[in-house]
């Protein structure tokens, strides 16, 4: 645990740089990435990510040096012309937006290698370094980048912050922000730059190849935790500073590691797991839900055949006997054992050695299942014309979904009827 | 300052519309008194939704202009409201009821400004007349589709203004939210609002609106419904395209034609 301690007390300035630019560029890029997101344009950053390679090229040729304020114009220029020919392809050609990101990327990153390769052949010495581009040197940054990345990230910050009502807006309904005459060109513009600005900042760290990753994962991984869009920009910021600050201490206590993938890699973690176990939207949730729901149908149908079975003997609390349950509805005896251990355990029934009958609220229960069950045939005999023989299909859905308002309305629109469209007694509960 | 009651609400003069050089619509010329509540009715594609977008100035006149109380759109912004349609939208959008409402206020916050409190205090009031008060903090993608109706129009009613373009609000929509709107559109027209409705139903026209815009890629008639909503005009709106018509457009966009010849 040493190195823990010698990380996070963040006495060598090494260290301290590494984790400072590592987590201010993840969290304000996520920031940013968030609207990308929202706007469903997440494959635009992958796109100016790599337009950006053939700016850094033409800036390091036309400086001679690498001069990081000429690099991030040029970087800057080229990000920013890739986005108006995608713009320009879309508007006046036949050729959707996708393929028009698809085509661009490709085009810029080649022509963006080919420059590359040139000036490594140059000769020139002061070039060495500038395939860091490609893949980021996160665990090299010194003072200087330090403080273009600080400077970048308050932009960010103060632009999102003071515009944060405006870009949401436009994220859910431009129409309506232009008709009340927002400056949406404007505005869009602004959010564009800003992008361009989190890439050709972000690409020093993490390289060309991995920056749509730490644009959008953020972003896609906070979606599943929250219905809040401040909470969403507040989420995806801390997924994006956690994950600069880990890829930092993981490339600090194995330096073999670098820390630009690994930040990719903590973060995609993130979002996996955000994935399967969020409340609500996880795949976990939603299984066990379904778990939930299949396991109440299956209650209330046992219920249901033990009451239907009472209606027949006008007595609903014989004991009966498993079979006399699987005759009328077909269940594995092992299943039906274990959904009947199910009831006793909430009381809906009760056990005399290998009997089993209904207590007063499995009665109640099974009752209101049938009920449902009666009036909904009855509704769609009545009110959608649908032939007797049809309904009852649909009922055996219904009969478990229906909330208690809904009964209440479903009774009242047919004037409690007494009989359901084959002629049976609907019961209700006080007769 | 409320307009002068005299001053037509809409007036619209040889507007030409088109998408991708094939003209949608033709030359319409029409005009609206304040304090209607208007329908405008026509098969699909005549153009219905593109006149109140081209009104807003969402889409770009390839001739003609409008003015609402005399005036361009811009100098009189804030008077106007627009609904668009209810699937022109994402639901899935992290956002409650509440805040799509707000957003019913920045036309009069302006930007940078927050919603501040007497904000709210509208927006709760906007939702309490489309019965949604109880809706307030739901999230917009558990709405069923009367409720997010209802949530646009309160909205629209959050911009406090006086001429509402609304394109299809009884579309998809239950009986009842059905009722609610209408009962609300009356009383706006009452209060001497001026509400312009996108409309496919034709069984209602006569029981809903005072005045009626026909349209079928050109305009048929427009003027109060007793008058208009004839059938000889029911007959030309909806008895088929004119075809020599569309035959034109097709060529102008196939030609790569300009609608109109650039005057120097």
């Amino acid at each position: 645990m040493n190195s823990l301690a010698e990380f996070f007390s963040f006495a060598d300035p090494n260290i301290r740089y590494v984790v400072l630019g590592s987590v201010l560029l993840t969290a304000s890029s996520a920031i940013v990435g968030t609207f990308t997101f929202l706007n469903k344009r997440s494959l635009i950053g992958d796109a100016i990510a790599h337009a950006v390679l053939p700016g850094i090229c033409l800036g390091f040729i036309v400086a001679g040096t690498k001069n990081p304020l000429v690099l991030i114009v040029g970087a800057f220029i080229t990000g920013w012309l890739s986005l108006i020919v995608v713009e320009y392809i879309n508007r006046k050609t036949r050729i959707k937006e996708d393929t028009a990101i698809g085509l661009v990327l490709s085009v810029f990153f080649g022509i963006g290698i080919l420059m590359l390769t040139v000036i490594q052949k140059s000769g020139n010495a002061s070039q060495s370094g500038l395939d860091h581009f490609l893949f980021g040197k996160a665990a090299a940054l010194v003072g200087s980048d330090l403080f273009a990345f600080l400077i970048v990230a308050l932009i960010l910050l103060v632009v999102v912050y003071v515009l944060f009502k405006e870009f949401a807006l436009m994220a859910f309904d431009k129409a309506y922000a232009k008709s009340i005459g927002y400056p949406v060109r404007a505005l869009e513009l602004i959010l564009t730059s800003l992008i361009v600005l989190a890439v050709v900042i972000g690409i020093q760290a993490v390289g060309v190849v991995l920056m749509a990753a730490i644009l959008i994962t953020p972003a896609a991984a906070a979606r599943f935790w929250t219905d809040k869009i401040v909470v969403m920009v507040l989420l995806a910021s801390a997924f994006g500073a956690f994950s600069g600050l880990t890829g930092a201490y993981i490339s600090f206590v194995a330096p073999a590691m670098p820390t630009g993938p690994w930040i990719v890699i903590v973060i995609s973690m993130i979002a996996f797991i955000s994935f399967f176990l969020a409340p609500k939207r996880g795949v976990v949730y939603r299984l066990i839900r379904q778990n939930n729901i299949r396991q109440t149908i299956n209650n209330e149908n046992v219920l249901k055949v033990l009451y239907q079975l009472g209606e027949e003997n006008k007595n609903f609390f014989i004991h009966r006997h498993l079979d006399e349950i699987i005759r009328r509805r077909k269940y594995e005896k092992s299943t039906l054992q274990s959904i009947l251990r199910r009831l006793l355990n909430q009381g809906y029934v009760e056990q005399t050695g290998n009997l089993w009958s209904l207590t007063e609220e499995g009665k109640n229960k099974a009752q209101r299942v049938v009920k449902i069950h009666r009036l909904w045939e009855l509704y769609l005999t009545t009110y959608m014309k649908i032939a007797p023989d049809h309904v009852h299909e649909d009922a055996e859905t219904i009969e478990h979904l229906l909330t208690p308002e809904l009964e209440a309305e479903l009774e009242k629109q047919l004037g409690y009827a007494k009989l359901d469209p084959h002629q049976t007694k609907i019961p209700y509960q006080h007769e | 300052m409320a307009p002068e009651t005299n001053v037509p609400a809409l007036e619209v003069h040889d507007l030409t519309v088109a998408f991708d050089r094939k003209p949608v619509l033709w030359n319409i010329d029409l005009v609206i008194p304040q304090g209607k509540i208007v329908g405008i009715v026509g098969p699909n594609g005549a153009g219905k939704s593109t006149l109140i977008k081209s009104i807003m100035g969402l889409l770009p006149l390839s001739s003609g202009y409008t003015k609402l109380f005399d005036q361009s759109l811009n100098d009189v912004r804030n008077k106007i409201s627009y609904v668009p349609q209810r699937e022109s939208v994402d639901w899935d959008f992290p956002a409650s009821v509440m805040d799509v409402v707000l957003m019913g206020r920045y036309s009069r916050l302006g930007l940078f400004k927050r919603p501040r409190k007497a904000d709210r205090d509208v927006a709760l009031d906007c939702l309490r007349k489309v019965g949604m008060e109880a809706f307030a903090n739901r999230q917009i993608s558990q709405l069923s589709g009367g409720q997010q109706q209802r949530t646009f129009l309160a909205r629209a009613l959050a911009q406090q203004a006086d001429v509402y373009f609304m394109d299809e609000p009884f579309a998809g929509v239950d009986a009842a939210t059905e009722k609610t709107i209408i009962t609300l559109l009356r009383t706006m027209a009452q209060s001497g609002k001026t509400v312009i409705v996108v409309h496919h139903d034709l069984q209602s026209v006569t029981n809903y609106f005072d005045w009626v815009i026909m349209l079928n890629t050109r305009l048929i008639a427009s003027g109060p419904t007793a008058e208009t909503f004839t059938q000889e005009n029911l007959q030309e709106t909806y008895g088929g395209k004119l075809t020599l018509l569309a035959d034109v457009g097709d060529l102008i966009r196939r030609e790569n034609f300009p609608q109109r010849e650039k005057r120097i």
